[in-house]
C-alpha cells in the first residue's frame, strides 16, 4: 500500500551548514552524518509534519531511538523552522535546549526523549497502538535505531512483538553504519524471520530510501535497513 | 465493587476504569491475564498483553501515554519495578508522562516462589523515580479509593497491593496521613497493611499511632503537626526497613527526634512457607513489633 508523498524542500548543503554550527559532540559525528540522508528523505518526502504545529494530531510520528548523534536531526528540524537556527549555536551549552541526546520537553518536533539505547522501539509500539486505538489509521510511526543499538535485548522483545500485533503503521529504520561490535546481519533473514517486511538499501540512495520508506505492508510492520559502509559516514 | 483481596480489587478496578474512561489502557506482561480476560476481550485496542517482556511492557505503556492515553501497567513486583526500572525512570519520569504501576507480590508475598519473586525494596526503588507517587493501601476499599483518586491526576503512581490487609478501612487520601490514636511517649507511623498488627502491638502503650497510605507525596506537615511529645518516632513498614526514614527526618528536621525503623530487612530470604511464617521470623508480626517498640520505650 502506497501513500501520497509529502514534499518539502530539504537543502542538504544548507543542512550541512547548520550542522557545522552545533559543535562539541564530534565523537558522535559518524553517528550523526550516517543518519543525514535518511532523515532528509523522511522529512523532505515521507513524514507528514507541521513545523508550525509540532503536536498536530494528524502528523506522522518520528522517534530517534538511539538519541546519539542528533546534530543532523536538529539541523533538519531547524532547517524546517521547528525552532530557530540560533539554537544550534548553543548545542550542549548551559542554557541551551539542544543536548547530545534530544529532550522532547525542550525541543519542538522531538517526539521522545532518548539517548539510553533500546527504549525507542518499544515506545514506538505503544505509539502505534495508540494511533490505532484512536482511529488514526493513516498516520505512521517511524523509529530510527542504530545497528549497534539493536544489541539491546529490549529491541528484540519489541521486534518479536510488533508483527504479533499486526502493526502495519510501524516502520523500523535501522541505520547500519557498521558500528556494532557484534555481527548483526544478515538483516533481511533475521527480521523477516521475526515477521517484518524487510528492505535493505543503500543508506545514501535517496530514491531507494524514498521507495521503501513510503511502502506500507498490508499485514506486517516494515523494517528498512539503510546500509552505510564503513568510511562513508 | 467486588474483590476480596487487594489484588482482585486492583484488577476489578482497572477493568472498570477501562469501561468508564476511554483514555485508559491496560498493559500486561502475561500475569493476571485470566483476571483481565473480559477486559482484554472487550477492549482489544486498549488492553494489551505483550507477553513476558517487561521492558517492552513499560515502553509500550509510555508510547500510549505519549499519545494522551492513561496506562495501567501490571505484573509481579520484581518484574514491574526492578527489571524495567530504567524504562520507568526514563520513558515515564524523564518524559513527564502519567500512568499507574500496579504490582502484585510485594516483599515476600510470593513466599513459596523463593527470592526471585521477592521485592522488599520496591518502594525505595520507586521513590528514586522523579515525580513518582507511592500508594500503599491497607484494605481493598482503600486501594480502590486511592487508585481512582490517582490514576488520572497527571502523575506516575506506584500502587502496592499486598496479601495482608487490615480488617477495617479508613478514610484515606493521597498526600494525607491519618491520626488513629493519641499518646505522649512516642509516635508510631504504620504503613498500609501494618496498621492492625501495630495497633495490637501497642495495646496499653502511651503512644500516638499515625496511619500512612500515601508514602509519596508524604504528609510532612501532618506528621509535624500530630507528632507526640516524646522524642521517639517509629516507622512500621511492609517494605524495606528504613525506606520511610528520609521523609520522617525531613518532616521533623527542627525537632530533636530518635528514629527507629521496623520493616523488612535487606537479606536474601531462603525460606518458603507462608507470609505469616516470614512475618514471625522477621519480627513483623504483632509480637515482634511489640517487642521492638517496647525496647524503644524502655531506653
Amino acid at each position: 500500500m502506497e501513500r501520497a508523498l509529502e514534499s518539502r524542500t530539504i537543502d542538504l548543503a544548507e543542512v550541512r551548514r547548520l550542522m557545522a554550527r552545533a559543535t562539541g559532540d564530534e565523537k558522535h559525528d559518524e553517528s550523526s552524518t550516517s543518519t543525514l540522508d535518511a532523515l532528509a528523505v523522511l522529512y523532505g518526502e515521507v513524514l507528514r509534519v507541521d513545523p508550525a504545529n509540532p503536536s498536530w494530531p494528524d502528523r506522522d510520528r518520528f522517534i530517534l531511538s538511539k538519541g546519539h548523534g542528533p546534530v543532523a536531526y536538529y539541523a533538519i528540524l531547524a532547517h524546517l523552522s521547528f525552532f530557530p537556527e540560533t539554537w544550534l549555536d548553543d548545542f550542549m551549552e548551559w542554557g541551551g535546549k539542544l543536548g547530545s541526546h534530544p529532550d522532547r520537553e525542550l525541543v519542538p518536533g522531538v517526539e521522545a526523549s532518548t539517548g539510553s539505547l533500546g527504549h525507542g522501539l518499544p515506545m514506538s509500539i505503544g505509539v502505534a497502538l495508540a494511533l490505532r486505538a484512536a482511529g488514526r489509521t493513516e498516520q505512521r510511526v517511524v523509529v530510527l535505531t542504530g545497528d549497534a543499538e539493536l544489541n539491546e535485548g529490549s529491541n528484540w522483545e519489541a521486534i518479536l512483538l510488533a508483527p504479533a500485533l499486526g502493526l502495519t503503521n510501524l516502520t523500523l529504520l535501522v541505520i547500519d553504519n557498521h558500528s556494532s561490535s557484534v555481527q548483526m546481519g544478515p538483516w533481511d533473514a533475521k527480521l523477516e524471520a521475526f515477521g517484518w517486511s524487510t528492505h535493505v538499501v543503500d543508506g545514501h540512495d535517496h530514491g531507494a530510501l524514498r521507495t521503501v520508506l513510503t511502502a506500507r505492508d498490508e499485514l506486517r510492520p516494515t523494517a528498512v535497513v539503510a546500509d552505510i559502509p564503513e568510511g562513508e559516514w | 465493587m467486588s474483590g476480596h483481596s487487594m489484588r482482585e480489587r486492583a484488577g476489578a478496578t482497572a477493568a472498570e476504569l477501562l469501561d468508564e474512561d476511554a483514555r485508559v489502557v491496560v498493559v500486561l506482561a502475561e500475569i493476571s491475564t485470566g483476571q483481565f480476560g473480559r477486559a482484554l476481550r472487550a477492549h482489544p485496542d486498549r488492553a494489551v498483553n505483550v507477553g513476558i517482556m517487561e521492558q517492552t511492557m513499560v515502553g509500550v505503556a509510555a508510547g500510549f501515554a505519549m499519545e494522551g492515553f492513561i496506562p495501567i501497567v501490571h505484573t509481579i513486583t520484581p518484574f514491574l519495578v526492578e527489571r524495567p526500572l530504567e524504562q520507568i525512570k526514563l520513558d515515564f519520569g524523564y518524559q513527564g508522562l502519567q500512568g499507574t504501576f500496579v504490582s502484585v507480590g510485594g516483599s515476600y508475598d510470593y513466599t513459596s516462589e523463593g527470592f526471585t519473586h521477592h521485592s522488599p525494596g520496591d518502594v525505595q526503588v520507586m521513590l528514586t523515580v522523579p515525580g513518582m507517587q507511592v500508594v500503599v493501601p491497607g484494605t481493598p476499599d482503600e486501594l480502590e479509593h486511592l487508585f481512582r483518586a490517582t490514576y488520572a491526576n497527571g502523575h506516575i503512581t506506584y500502587l502496592r497491593p499486598s496479601t495482608a490487609t487490615n480488617v477495617e478501612s479508613r478514610e484515606v487520601d493521597i498526600g494525607r496521613l491519618d491520626v488513629v490514636s493519641r499518646g505522649s511517649r512516642a509516635t508510631v507511623v504504620a504503613v498500609g497493611p501494618m496498621l492492625d498488627r501495630t495497633l495490637a502491638a501497642v495495646e496499653g502503650m502511651d503512644v500516638t499511632v499515625l496511619y500512612v497510605t500515601s508514602v509519596a507525596p508524604f504528609d510532612a506537615d501532618g506528621l509535624a503537626r500530630e507528632v507526640a511529645d516524646g522524642p521517639d518516632v517509629i516507622s512500621v513498614t511492609p517494605f524495606l526497613e528504613g525506606t520511610l526514614t528520609p521523609m520522617l527526618t525531613s518532616a521533623l528536621a527542627n525537632r530533636p527526634t530518635r528514629f527507629t525503623s521496623i520493616g523488612v530487612g535487606n537479606d536474601v530470604l531462603r525460606e518458603y512457607g507462608t507470609v505469616g511464617d516470614h512475618d514471625r521470623a522477621r519480627g513483623l508480626d504483632e509480637y515482634g513489633i511489640r517487642e521492638r517498640i517496647g525496647r524503644v520505650l524502655d531506653r
